[in-house]
């Protein structure tokens, strides 16, 4: 089977539309973000680099938000913002909610925040008065510890990990079976190794509440800003460092192609993310250096072609070079393209809601990836060699031949 | 076959033999269903991301040691001054490296500069600038990056015994690497860092020290109003808790004015343990035995100051102010109305000793356990699904060639999990981005050959020679987009150290090389096996 083959299409004439299709999509992003950025310095950004305090919670039910709003409002935290999760693909989490809060300059200690969250879903939800623990909070290390001092199975001193086994059943009914929530200690007792015995001493030294915190993130201010920092300097050597080695395979300009292209694709996709309103954090940082090693792949194997046919081709004029270079890798960059946009589309439309920042990041960036490759980094080239040489002058990526050789010997 | 072939096979057998073994064959040989879970669990490591736990990364603050020296050597140059009767003005610290002294008197000047320079190394002296007959003292330079440097090893190590201690599971304590002041703690599986933290944070400086004047005060300005507005010489005042506070009964905020040169510190404890109170039941003390050479300082001092009241002072705390009712040889209790749990954290605090200077949270992130399985759960599922998926229609639309690829993708991932598994590394959620990088190069490079293989045979060449310029062609071009890739990676890794950068970086440079492997060698040979089966006219399944 085959789809393309035979293409001849003049790319390197449709530079301009190419040109100002991203001059488009760029101006746009970037109006937006600049719209946005100005009402809220930190807006683009996630918790990792702005620093706060997110705290997910799961609730039994649908989680009641507006009752959490007026909690919070009652506590004197209106600046907190409330995000509820949908999620097709995962029922329970229908349930969850994710409750943001600001950084605030008079916080005495990094976790007063989170404190204060829980303080309040604590108050509005009725945690138990009676003071004892919250068994949908607690860790599976405390819960065997705790069952091993209460010994409810009577082992005494025979218990071994028999406490430490129970324990993580119990967690794990809890967490796997019943969503992190569990709401009545009957529910506990189909679960392997749990007798009457401990069902009653779970629920004498427990309290339920109707909400389990499955997640906490708290970064404070100036880690917020290191990252930041770290993250777009270690992307900028990495950067440098393609660059370098694409000018000595190639040509200088060849490996600059490639990085204004990658940039491109950077910022186009940054745009999109202002546009749907997702948040930069630092497993956006992964999705966004991914597309630009795809891209960066993907327009080298453009200019690996090119480089060959300026060999084969020595009398071609260097635009008709690149338009046959790009036609005869076209049904390799349709296939490579058209595969990892599935796959970046499934993880966005399956992977969750954890991963979803990242996979719109992917799928994003690989159709913007593919795209510069023949639409922004080949026409550079383009327009470089008409005007500093061209074909049959000095400056043709042919220099690179004799690195062939070793090669051509291994056959 | 020819015997080039048959021994490419072998080394690829071997290969995919010691992978396999890497990923499910250690610790124990899997035997049953149950040791292979186990050992699955045991070779991929998972972060805490993933997992759930807990992650703090917190901050050291070095200039407390930085100011403790200057402190001290302040001390020791007024003492050494008296003692060698060389008069001075004012002794002042300008700021945590300097220290100032005003008005040396130019009779003594000569034996005050050869005192510095001999005794007080650590320091450079320079005449100060503005001032006549004074100096000026700079704390050099490698001095202050050797207290940092020290001062952050001792945290380290000071946190490792504390953490340890507390009996969790495989707990991480290590510099973060982004900052030279930073340390990070990551504890898998606790989802509940609140009582970790305490025992983090505590200071464990202790100090047992006379209270002069056997009394206590209301507030500072009484403590000092009784002395005539003015301290003592070598006294401090220090708050702490009334000791005639009945059980219940919220104790009463006092303050001391205390020795400020301690008889015993956190450093003469050679053993620290909760018991139950005697005095107060249902409560928890911390009792605590001395080293014999401090026992020797203790068992005088003691002896020399009965009747009068010893105070036990933690984190600059006053906890108990005892009377010495009779000579104490090499043991003392701390009462502070603790509860077990208090009292078990205090007991490990002092036994792991003081932290030379105070700790302040960066940044803390808790995965609950369901969330980090759910990312997983769901990231897996996408992932495997999505790669049959690109599987099935690589063979739809390459036929037996797609098998091919097929065979060195999954072959990409074994070697890649073992590599990771054999390297201890952490798959974390940017790793999995690197994973998903590595499969699209992956089968990138098969459709390049492949492309290429195609052309080869439409410009009308017989499968042999097509194969073979299909893969020297594609060959130039993979190596190419994977060595800049690689380049890349390597940058990440160096210079995103201690962000999940890193994770990112390593999972793409392991399979990327895994990659050329696959997807070069071991395809090659598996194409060179067909065309060795058939003959020279056959049509290649492309």
């Amino acid at each position: 089977m085959e789809f393309f083959h035979g293409v001849n299409v003049d790319w390197m004439g449709k530079a301009k539309y190419f040109v100002s299709l991203s001059v488009i999509l760029l101006a746009v992003g970037w109006v937006s973000i600049y719209l946005r950025v100005s009402k809220n310095p930190g807006v683009m950004y996630g918790i990792d680099f702005r620093g706060g305090t997110l705290v997910y919670v799961r609730f039994a039910g649908k989680p009641p938000i507006e009752q959490i709003r007026a909690g919070l409002q009652q506590a004197g935290l209106p600046n907190s913002s409330i995000q509820g999760i949908s999620d097709t693909q995962n029922l329970g989490s229908q349930n969850d909610v994710v409750i943001g809060l600001e950084q605030s300059q008079g916080d005495e200690s990094l976790d007063a925040g989170k404190q204060k969250i829980l303080d309040v879903l604590h108050k509005t939800f009725g945690a138990d008065s009676s003071g004892k623990p919250d068994f949908n909070s607690i860790s599976s290390s405390a819960l065997a510890a705790d069952l091993t001092q209460k010994d409810p199975l009577s082992l005494g001193t025979n218990a071994g990990d028999r406490y430490t086994q129970l324990a993580t059943q119990l967690t794990d009914a809890r967490d796997k079976d019943h969503e992190g929530v569990v709401t009545s200690f009957d529910q506990l007792k189909g679960v392997a190794g749990v007798t009457p015995a401990v069902l009653a001493s779970l629920s004498n030294n427990y309290s339920l509440s109707t909400f389990a915190i499955r997640d906490a993130e708290i970064v404070g201010p100036k880690v917020g800003a290191q990252l930041r920092r770290q993250a777009f300097f270690a992307t900028l050597y990495a950067l440098a460092g393609m660059l370098v080695y694409i000018a000595f395979r190639f040509e200088w300009v060849y490996g600059a192609a490639a990085v204004i292209a990658v940039f491109h694709d950077v910022l186009i996709t940054l745009g999109f993310f202002s546009l749907f309103h997702y948040e930069i954090s630092l497993t956006v940082i992964a999705a966004l250096l991914t597309l630009v090693g795809y891209s960066m792949n993907d327009t080298i194997v453009i200019f690996d072609r090119v480089r060959e046919n300026l060999r084969l081709m020595r009398r071609e004029p260097f635009k008709d070079i690149v338009n046959k270079s790009i036609n005869q890798t076209l049904s390799r960059t349709i296939l490579t393209s058209g595969l990892t946009f599935l796959t970046v589309l499934v993880l966005f439309l399956m992977g969750g809601e954890v991963l979803r920042a990242f996979s719109f990041a992917m799928v994003v960036g690989v159709v913007v990836g593919t795209y510069s490759s023949f639409g922004i980094a080949a026409p550079i080239v383009v327009l470089w060699n008409k005007y500093h040489g061209g074909q049959g002058s000095t400056v043709r990526a042919g220099s690179a031949a004799p690195k062939r050789a070793p090669v051509a010997a291994r056959s | 076959m020819n015997p080039q072939l048959k021994w490419k096979f072998v080394f690829i057998g071997a290969v995919l033999l010691v992978c396999i073994y890497g990923v499910i064959g250690l610790p124990a040989f899997p035997t049953s269903p149950a040791i292979l879970k186990d050992n699955l669990a045991d070779r991929i490591k998972l972060g805490l991301d993933l997992k759930g736990g807990s992650h703090l990364v917190l901050q050291v603050q070095v200039e407390e040691a930085i100011r403790q020296h200057c402190d001290q050597t302040v001390d020791q140059i007024k003492k050494q001054l008296h003692e060698k009767n060389i008069g001075t003005g004012e002794i002042r610290e300008v700021d945590d490296t300097h220290i100032e002294v005003l008005d040396v008197e130019p009779a003594t000047s000569g034996s005050f500069r050869d005192l510095v320079s001999n005794q007080f190394t650590d320091w450079a002296m320079a005449p100060d600038p503005g001032k006549i007959n004074g100096y000026l003292l700079t704390m050099k330079p490698s001095v202050v990056s050797d207290l940092r440097k020290s001062a952050m090893d001792q945290s380290l190590e000071v946190l490792t015994r504390r953490i340890n201690a507390l009996g969790l599971t495989e707990p991480t304590i290590a510099f973060t690497g982004r900052s030279d002041d930073e340390i990070l703690i990551q504890l898998p599986g606790e989802g509940d860092p609140t009582r970790a933290k305490s025992v983090i944070q505590a200071g464990g400086q202790l100090q047992l020290t006379l209270v002069v004047g056997d009394q206590t005060y209301p507030s500072e300005i009484a403590a000092l109003a009784a002395n005539g507005g003015v301290l003592p010489a070598g006294t401090i005042i220090v708050p702490g808790r009334a000791d005639n506070t009945a059980a219940g009964q919220q104790a009463q905020q006092v303050y001391y004015i205390l020795s400020r040169a301690p008889i015993v510190t956190g450093q003469d404890l050679v053993g620290a343990n909760p018991q139950p109170s005697t005095n107060n039941p249902g409560q928890y003390e911390v009792n605590f035995h001395l080293s014999t050479s401090a026992a020797a300082r203790f068992g005088p001092f003691t002896e020399a100051n009965v009747s009068h009241r010893m105070a036990i002072v933690l984190d600059n705390k006053v906890y108990t102010a005892p009377v010495i009712n009779s000579r104490i040889e090499d043991s003392g209790v701390i009462e502070g109305q603790f509860s077990q749990d208090s009292a078990q954290d205090l007991a490990l605090v002092l036994r792991a000793g003081a932290l030379p200077a105070s700790i302040k949270y960066l940044e803390e992130r808790t995965v609950g356990p369901s969330l980090g399985a759910d990312s997983i759960r769901q990231g897996v599922r996408a992932s495997i699904g999505s790669m049959i998926v690109v599987m099935i229609f690589l063979v739809f639309y390459y036929r037996l060639s797609g098998v091919n690829a097929v065979v060195a993708l999954v072959l990409n991932l074994v070697i890649l999990v073992a590599f990771m598994a054999y390297a201890g590394a952490v798959l974390t959620l940017p790793g999995i981005a690197g994973v998903i990088l590595t499969i699209g190069m992956g089968v990138d490079s098969n459709v390049l050959v492949f492309e290429r293989i195609r052309e080869e045979l439409r410009n009308g060449k017989l499968p042999a020679p097509a194969v073979e310029t299909g893969f020297s062609r594609a060959f130039l071009t993979i190596i190419d987009t994977h060595v800049t890739t690689i380049v890349s990676a390597v940058f990440l890794f160096l210079f995103g150290s201690g962000t999940p950068v890193q994770g990112f970086a390593i999972t793409l440079v392991i399979g990327l090389l895994a990659n050329v492997f696959t997807s070069i060698y071991v395809s090659r040979a598996i194409f060179d096996y067909h065309l060795s089966r058939m003959g020279r006219q056959a049509q290649l399944s492309i």
